[in-house]
């Protein structure tokens, strides 16, 4: 008789790979989003405004978003108690760089950094969003008239040690990003011998392109301060 | 060669194990790494020191039974070979080697370098056979079409001689690459499709029970395995489990 889905290892694991790929896509569209930031102010305001006020954003994507987040941390850290009981004595003498790389092997390490990151970035920019629309009721997007949001991008990338912080993260994030992209296909499933080496190719783009895109748009801010 | 070797001795289930050293000297570089450790036992037998247990039976990598974690990687530094095709000429004079058993919870040390892998011997009872009735009236094989392409599938799959590296070398003690194997080799095949949706189920859930971790998709295991079955079969097992999961009637 089976366990059922979420209480089998592959199971779970395919569960972590379906909230990997949500993840994956949220954080492109997050990306784009940003990069308006450095294109034109006034689109990047547009935007933030629509996506800040959108009542199927705000109350239905955001907390699914929330959800999701939640999930894939909890669940990497429930697996990965799972499997470092799974050998409780460790060897005297062991090689794994031999046979798999780094971030494979690590994705605890990079998930933390990335959710202490997480930490100071919703300090940063989702706690101050919540204080002004739901406790002080202002969703008017507007700050002595004119929209607030590229204004209060733009005034939190003066501080060099937060950039400092900021790029450092997204390095970590690069990390997992690579290893995770491929893996998420695996665990739920899908390997092929001509779209696989694609897949991995896509990953590695998408672990340079995106961190190092979110770096770009973070050094831009900081050093476009008038 | 002269080499000094790090082995692992313990003396039974219970009580904790650790390291000794031993040197051993005149090591010809053809010999094999179980040869070389008849040796060694010959020599501590000649000290009256009791001789390090260690697996093995056909010594020609077909059994699976060897399994020694050689200087931090499962079968030693060489590749698709187990233990006793590991040859000295892979190893410098003066070296030391690191010899330590099979590390996993579900593979518990039973002396020095054996390890208890009659886990694996339950996950195949939970579902690794096909019941097909084979005894007399038995069909010729060209009459059932199979795709040649899944004939080889399958046969890749069940060169699998179980001997453990994958459990050995994953950083969580997976279990994934063997399971993979033992139902992909019938899920490819027509006379494993009787059975397919109950056998994954089984086999997924008896590994579990027995205390593997989960698979990170690190790809060690398809490194060390010495028959070089790849983790696409890992996929075709998660392909199996969820398609029986949203399937199966019982």
């Amino acid at each position: 008789m089976s366990n059922g889905l979420s209480n089998s290892s592959v199971g779970r694991k395919v569960l972590m790979a379906l909230s990997g790929f949500f993840l994956l896509f949220f954080l492109m569209q997050h990306f784009v989003i940003n990069l308006f930031s450095v294109i034109s102010a006034d689109l990047f305001n547009e935007i933030s405004h629509f996506m800040g006020t959108n009542g199927l954003i705000q109350f239905v994507l955001q907390p699914i978003l929330i959800f999701g987040f939640l999930f894939h941390l909890a669940m990497g850290m429930y697996l990965e108690r799972k499997n470092s009981a799974a050998r409780p004595i460790k060897y005297a003498m062991d090689k794994p760089s031999e046979n798999s790389n780094w971030m494979s092997r690590n994705m605890l390490i990079t998930g933390i950094m990335v959710m202490l990151f997480l930490g100071l970035h919703f300090y940063d920019f989702w706690l101050p969003e919540i204080k002004t629309k739901f406790i002080e009721g202002d969703w008017s997007g507007l700050n002595n008239g004119e929209f607030r949001y590229w204004e209060e991008l733009h005034h939190k990338f003066q501080d060099i040690i937060r950039v400092s912080i900021y790029c450092v993260a997204f390095i970590f994030l690069g990390l997992h990003l690579s290893h995770g992209f491929q893996s998420a296909f695996q665990s739920a499933g899908f390997n092929h011998n001509k779209y696989t080496p694609i897949i991995k190719k896509l990953a590695t783009l998408y672990a340079i392109i995106i961190p190092f895109g979110f770096i770009f748009i973070a050094l831009f801010h900081y050093f476009t301060q008038n | 060669m002269d080499l000094t070797l790090k082995v692992w001795r313990q003396k039974n289930r219970e009580e904790k194990g650790g390291l000794e050293t031993y040197k051993v000297t005149g090591i010809s570089e053809h010999a094999s790494f179980l040869e070389m450790l008849d040796i060694m036992n010959e020599q501590l037998i000649k000290e009256g020191t009791e001789p390090v247990a260690f697996d093995y039976d056909c010594r020609e990598g077909i059994c699976g039974t060897c399994s020694l974690y050689i200087n931090g990687e499962a079968h030693g530094p060489d590749r698709k070979v187990t233990t006793c095709q590991l040859h000295m000429r892979m190893f410098k004079d003066g070296e030391t080697i690191y010899i330590e058993p099979w590390r996993s919870a579900a593979m518990p040390v039973i002396k020095d370098l054996i390890v208890d892998r009659s886990s694996f011997d339950r996950i195949q009872q939970s579902g690794g056979f096909v019941s097909v009735n084979t005894s007399g009236n038995t069909q010729d094989a060209n009459a059932l079409p199979i795709p040649k392409m899944n004939a080889d599938l399958a046969f890749d799959a069940a060169a699998c001689i179980g001997c453990g590296a994958c459990v050995a070398t994953c950083k969580n003690s997976s279990a994934m690459l063997f399971v993979a194997a033992k139902v992909s080799q019938f899920a490819y095949l027509p006379q494993g499709q009787v059975e397919a949706k109950q056998r994954v189920l089984n086999m997924v859930e008896q590994m579990d029970k027995e205390g593997f971790g989960n698979c990170t998709n690190t790809g060690a295991c398809e490194v060390e395995c010495p028959k070089s079955i790849s983790i696409k079969y890992i996929a075709k097992m998660n392909r199996e489990f969820l398609s029986a999961s949203c399937s199966s009637e019982s």
